[in-house]
Order: structure tokens, then C-alpha cells, then sequence
């Protein structure tokens, strides 16, 4: 299949992981920031093609794992309010809020649905008039394109019952917060393939001009992984920080400005909550007030209740790549698969389901 | 229009009901044994005797590639085959939603007629209820269905044994992908079709070329993975697949890279693996393709006696991983 196949040639692989073993020297440790590309490291087994002096972590780079509990619990509140339909990417179903999930709160009664992309959930209020449809916005700059395509196209329609809870985030202002937070050293950054080919790589190059450190954009097969990794050894051991892109076919520096305008046109940033790290400044998006009709937080009165975290989870230690799923102690015991305590474990794209689900230790 | 809808007193036990039975059900599978309308089909079985039971739910009712009724005969024809058995007589329940259309449910019918004919089993015995609306969706079929187990086969998901070749009969996915290309929500077109069909006669070829062959299974739904891992727990032994020799169709690819699923996950209902010793795989092979039904067969791994109960996998790329069973449904990524 093109652009599948010839990156996953084995010959290939093993020639870049061959270069990476020859000429990696110093001990680096490598995060990549994004949440598929957790999954495809461990899912394609790459960690095991790198030398031992390559320490891989994982970073906060899943949009559902960094959806902080009372943000959860906000969106269980107002699937909960009579008369109103909540439209969600099939991911958050499950992830556990502080006392429930969606899927929960469907199972009791709420009108909750899967869609696969937002102009479903558009569908879904043009066929019920007399309810209320809400979209409940998760993602990361990948996802915000078409959920303000859709406030857009709801308001040239002149739908009057849709709107969107907004949870999404930016990328950027979170690695710095996450840098700034000083608990871990870096001496590279896979940054996102997808979030890339919306804003570019230009976003990325404060980090190796701030903080020094050597980035890539790389993409999600493991041929394009593997050679990110190899283009920040080589950075590394000739003592360079730049961002480069080992993802040409997905991103151009620039990005990709018709997308960038239509969050633009419709958002405008806000602070916004992130699990384990904190509330980060600029972080969120919010509507702008051209489009508040279409924001759930100011048409509902949404009551949450109280937030509590999990006891023992430590998914906010691991979004910050200071723990690894390996030292929690739930990790396969009370938190597997199929009873997840925290969302790491619940999304496809969080460290513990990876490490699960393709790893080598299941905490046996 | 109303004359052309299932009303709830077709299932009243009355003249409607006896009306629907008589005209739909019994003239379309018609044969001596349900002809005697007795309250039991009366079987003459002689020896070992496989009996097995499914309910089949699936939305749409019709799909690329075949409809609930296919899917319900190919599916307990199939559980039988999978343990060396011959299928001779099936029961099928209807429970239907009050208001599905006649026309929908004769079409159903004749492929249950279709599917049975070439399964060649007999429709023996049944049952229909219907139910108001919304207390079912659309149709729900079950069917029950016996066998007879030849002299000499003993095939389980308990016998596979370290060495045995995994042979896949095809490739994987496709009755996923096509029922997920019809559903609601889901805006990608596909000319893919389901692989539903009955493996006995599949079946029946591969134990004439070999008297080796340990374990059968229908990787349904929870797809390969599921499916290696319940034998590698049954037989207490480790799985090793090779990801560059499982047939995969493009179109299954394109659609798992758009979703975010993986191929391994997706449900099946016209494929098997075997466990055959690794003296008779090649000759169980040849059978294999020689069939319609695995003409794209394949070596796809070993039993080993590592790690029992674990099934591993060499990825594309030349390293490992381990390959789990299916938790939950697959919901499609964010990202």
C-alpha cells in the first residue's frame, strides 16, 4: 500500500537501526511527545531496534489521557441535563471521570453517541430539533480544524441546537510548561507528525533555541520513527539543536495555513486544565464571542460536583515522563484493559495501554 | 402499507403466526424432518455428536457480502466444522421487531435457505416471536445446530501442540470492514464484501489431507488475535505469528490506517486457523488452496512451548511484540 508499505520494510528498518547503534555515543534520553506515535513505537517493537544508550520516554501527548477529571466530570454533568444529546469521539466513552464515565452515564440513561467526525454530529441535530446536540470538542490541533469547521458550517445552515464543549488544547505552550517544570532532562523531541502538518514546525523551534534541545518531526510508521531518532542522534552527537522534519510527505514548515486560519477565525486561546501538569496558560482554545451561541459551557448550567483523583494512579506522573507505567504499582494488577483506573491505561494512546497491550511486562 | 410490515400478532401463536410460519419459514426450508411439524424434529445420529448454539445481532441487517441470515447459518455450521464435525441439522429462532418488513424478512429467509443448502444442512426445527418496537433491533436470529464427529477426529482448541504450523485460510478483516462500511456514521465507501460463507466442505478437504490436524478455529469477533491467544491458553502453549505472512486486502489496510484498528482485532466469518503438524502443513496447505474458500491460505506461525499462553508476534520490521486479546470494542482513535 503507498506511503504504508515502504515504511515498513525490514531491510530498511534494520539498516537505519544498524547507523543508529553505530553512531550513537552519548546516553540520550528521547521523548516523543505524541501519544500515536507511543503506540506505534510499541506496537512496531522499535524501542528494542535502538542501543542501550537511547532511553525512550513518553510524553503527554494523548488527548484523551491529558483531559483532566473535571473536565470529564463537566461532560458527564451535561450528557446528564434532560433533553440534550452528547456527541463524542468513541475514545472518551470510557475514560473514568472522578466518579463515572460516559459510558456509564449512557448505560444509565444518557443520550450519548459515537461519532466518527463532527459533521455527524451536525447530522444528529438536524435530525432532532427538539433536542439539544453537543459535541464535546477533545483533541489537539490535529482535530480542532474540522470541529470549527463545523461551528462554521452550523451557523451558514443556521442550526440553532448544536454547540461545542471545548476541551481542546494546543500543543506548544504545554511542552514549555512541561520543560519549564524542570523534572526531566531531554536531549531530544520527536515532535507530533500530526499536529505538524497543521501548524508546522515552526511552533517547535523555541525549544531548541530556548532549551537546546534537538527536535523532529517525525511521522507514525516505523520507518519514520526510526529515522527521527536517527536524525536526533545525529544532532546530538554533533552537538547541534535544531527542529528538523523527517515527515515531508505530512508536513511543510509552514503548516498548513487554511487550517490554521479556521481555528483562528473561531477560537481564541484560553488557559486550560491538563492532567498531571496543571492548569497552563494559553494552552486551550475557547469559542470567540462571534461564535458563543455555539459554546456549551455558557448555554448550560453545567454542575460537575466535586473533583477527586484516583488513588495510587500515577497517569499524571507518567504524562510527564517522570514515571514510566512500570512503576505504578496498579499497572496489571488493578488497572488493566479491562478495569482501567486512569485513562492512560483506557485510551488506545496512552503509555499504559501501550506498554500493555505490546510490551513485555505485564506487571506479572 | 400495513399488510407488508411484521405486526406484533405474527407472533401471537394465532392464525397471522401459523400464516408466517407456514409460508415463509416452512416452505423455505422444507424437508421430511420439519415437514412433521411435531414439537421436536426427531434425529436419527449415530455416534459422536457435535451440538452447538449462537445468537447472531448485527447492525445493518443486510451488509456487502451477506445479510443476518447467512451469518447465522454460516456461524453454527461453522462452530460444528471447527471441531471435525459434519453438520446435518440446524434450528433457527426469529425474534423480530414488530414493524420489519415483510419483503426484508423473505430475503432473510432465502439466504438462510441459500446458506443452508450450501452448507448442506437441514433447517429441522424453529421458533418465531416478535417483540414490540424497540425491543429489538430489527431481527434477532439464534441457531442451534448438531453434527456428527467422524471416527478418529479428535480436534480441539486444547490439542495444539509446540511445532504445529498456524495455517490462516485467508485474509483477515474483511466482514468487519464491510458491515463497518454501511454503518451509520461512518462515510467511507468500500467494494469490499464479507467473507461469511460455510467452512465444512473447507473442512472436510483439509481432513482428508491430513489426520494431523490438532486444533480448528473461526477467528470471529476479537478477529485473530482473540482467537490465537483462547488457543494458547486452552493448550497451554506460546503462539509465535509472523506479521508479513498474515493476507491482509488493501482495502482492510486503508480502512484500519483511517480508524485506527488494527487488522488483527477485526472480526471474520469465513476464515479459520488450524494447528497442523509441521509434517502434514504443507500437504494441509495444498488442500487449502485448492479450495475456494483458501485459496489465499497461509503458513502465518508456530506453536512453541515458550512463555505458554502467550502469543508474539515478529513485526513487519524484524522485532517483537506481544499480541493480546481484544479488551472491549474498538472505537475509533482521535487522532
Amino acid at each position: 500500500m503507498k506511503f504504508i508499505d515502504e515504511f515498513r520494510r525490514s531491510d530498511l528498518a534494520q539498516a537505519v537501526s544498524a547507523r543508529i547503534q553505530q553512531r550513537s555515543k552519548t546516553p540520550a534520553r528521547l521523548m516523543e511527545f505524541c501519544g500515536s506515535h507511543t503506540v506505534a513505537i510499541f506496537k512496531h517493537g522499535i524501542r528494542q531496534m535502538l542501543p542501550p544508550t537511547i532511553d525512550m520516554t513518553s510524553g503527554p501527548g494523548c488527548p484523551v489521557c491529558v483531559t483532566a477529571n473535571t473536565d470529564i466530570d463537566k461532560s458527564i454533568a451535561l450528557a446528564k441535563i434532560p433533553g440534550v444529546i452528547l456527541a463524542t469521539f468513541g475514545d472518551m466513552l470510557k475514560v473514568p471521570g472522578s466518579y463515572s464515565s460516559l459510558q456509564e452515564a449512557k448505560a444509565e440513561g444518557a443520550d450519548v453517541r459515537v461519532v466518527y467526525s463532527t459533521l455527524d454530529a451536525l447530522a444528529i441535530a438536524k435530525e432532532n430539533p427538539d433536542r439539544k446536540v453537543v459535541f464535546l470538542g477533545i483533541g489537539f490541533e490535529t482535530t480542532t480544524p474540522t470541529i470549527a469547521a463545523s461551528v462554521l458550517q452550523a451557523e451558514a445552515e443556521g442550526i440553532r441546537n448544536f454547540s461545542i464543549l471545548s476541551q481542546n488544547k494546543v500543543c506548544p505552550p504545554t511542552i514549555r510548561a512541561l520543560l519549564d517544570l524542570g523534572e526531566i532532562r531531554l536531549q531530544g523531541l520527536i515532535c507530533p507528525g500530526h499536529v505538524s502538518a497543521v501548524i508546522g514546525s515552526h511552533p517547535w523551534d523555541f525549544i531548541s533555541r530556548e532549551y537546546g534541545i534537538p527536535c523532529v518531526v517525525s511521522g507514525f510508521e516505523p520507518l519514520d520513527i526510526l529515522q527521527g531518532i536517527e536524525m536526533l542522534v545525529a544532532q546530538i552527537e554533533s552537538g547541534q539543536s535544531k527542529v528538523e522534519i523527517a515527515y515531508r510527505r505530512g508536513v511543510r514548515p509552514e503548516g498548513n495555513r487554511k487550517a490554521i486560519e479556521v481555528i483562528e477565525q473561531v477560537f481564541q486561546p484560553c488557559a486550560a486544565s491538563w492532567r498531571g501538569i496543571g492548569i497552563v496558560p494559553g494552552s486551550g482554545l475557547k469559542l470567540r464571542p462571534r461564535y458563543e451561541r455555539f459554546d456549551a459551557d455558557l448555554a448550560f448550567d453545567i454542575q460537575p460536583g466535586p473533583t477527586r483523583e484516583h488513588a495510587g494512579c500515577l497517569c499524571g506522573e507518567i504524562l510527564r515522563g517522570v514515571k514510566t507505567p512500570a512503576d505504578c504499582r496498579l499497572f496489571g494488577k488493578a488497572c488493566t484493559p479491562e478495569n482501567p483506573v486512569g485513562p492512560c491505561m483506557v485510551s488506545h494512546e496512552g503509555s499504559c495501554s501501550a506498554h500493555y497491550l505490546y510490551g513485555e511486562d505485564h506487571g506479572e | 402499507m400495513m399488510g407488508n410490515k411484521i405486526l406484533l400478532s405474527h407472533g401471537s401463536g394465532g392464525k397471522r403466526s401459523h400464516d408466517l410460519i407456514s409460508k415463509m419459514f416452512r416452505s423455505a426450508f422444507d424437508n421430511p424432518l420439519l415437514a412433521r411439524m411435531d414439537d421436536s424434529a426427531v434425529l436419527d445420529l449415530n455416534g459422536r455428536v457435535a451440538f452447538t448454539t449462537d445468537s447472531y445481532v448485527v447492525t445493518p441487517i443486510f451488509f456487502p457480502g451477506g445479510d443476518i441470515g447467512k451469518l447465522a447459518v454460516c456461524g453454527t455450521v461453522n462452530d460444528m466444522a471447527m471441531m471435525g464435525a459434519k453438520p446435518l441439522y440446524l434450528s433457527i429462532a426469529f425474534v423480530i421487531e414488530e414493524g420489519l418488513l415483510e419483503d426484508d424478512l423473505r430475503m432473510i429467509v432465502e439466504s438462510v435457505r441459500q446458506a443452508a443448502l450450501e452448507a448442506n444442512v437441514q433447517i429441522v426445527t424453529g421458533d418465531t416471536k416478535v417483540v414490540g418496537q424497540g425491543m429489538a433491533d430489527k431481527l434477532f436470529l439464534n441457531t442451534s445446530g448438531v453434527g456428527v464427529i467422524p471416527e478418529g477426529i479428535d480436534i480441539s482448541g486444547s490439542n495444539a501442540r509446540a511445532g504445529d504450523k498456524v495455517i490462516l485460510s485467508g485474509t483477515i478483516g474483511d466482514h468487519a470492514i464491510a458491515v463497518l462500511s454501511r454503518r451509520e456514521g461512518l462515510s467511507f465507501s468500500t467494494d469490499l464484501k464479507s467473507d461469511c460463507a460455510p467452512l465444512n466442505h473447507l473442512v472436510s478437504q483439509m481432513l482428508q489431507a491430513s489426520a494431523n490436524i490438532h486444533s480448528l478455529r473461526d477467528p470471529t469477533r476479537g478477529g485473530l488475535a482473540t482467537t490465537l491467544n483462547e488457543i494458547a491458553a486452552q493448550s497451554q502453549v506460546g503462539i509465535r505469528i509472523e506479521e508479513n505472512q498474515i493476507p491482509v486486502r488493501r482495502e482492510v489496510r486503508a480502512a484500519c490506517e483511517m480508524l485506527g484498528f488494527d487488522p488483527l482485532y477485526l472480526a471474520n466469518e469465513g476464515k479459520l486457523i488450524a494447528m497442523v503438524t509441521p509434517e502434514d502443513a504443507q500437504r494441509v496447505l495444498a488442500a487449502m488452496r485448492a479450495h475456494e474458500l483458501g485459496k489465499d491460505a497461509a503458513i502465518i506461525g508456530e506453536v512453541t512451548d515458550k512463555k505458554p499462553g502467550r502469543v508474539t508476534m515478529t513485526t513487519a520490521i524484524g522485532s517483537h511484540r506481544i499480541v493480546d486479546m481484544l479488551v472491549g470494542d474498538m472505537l475509533p482513535r482521535i487522532c
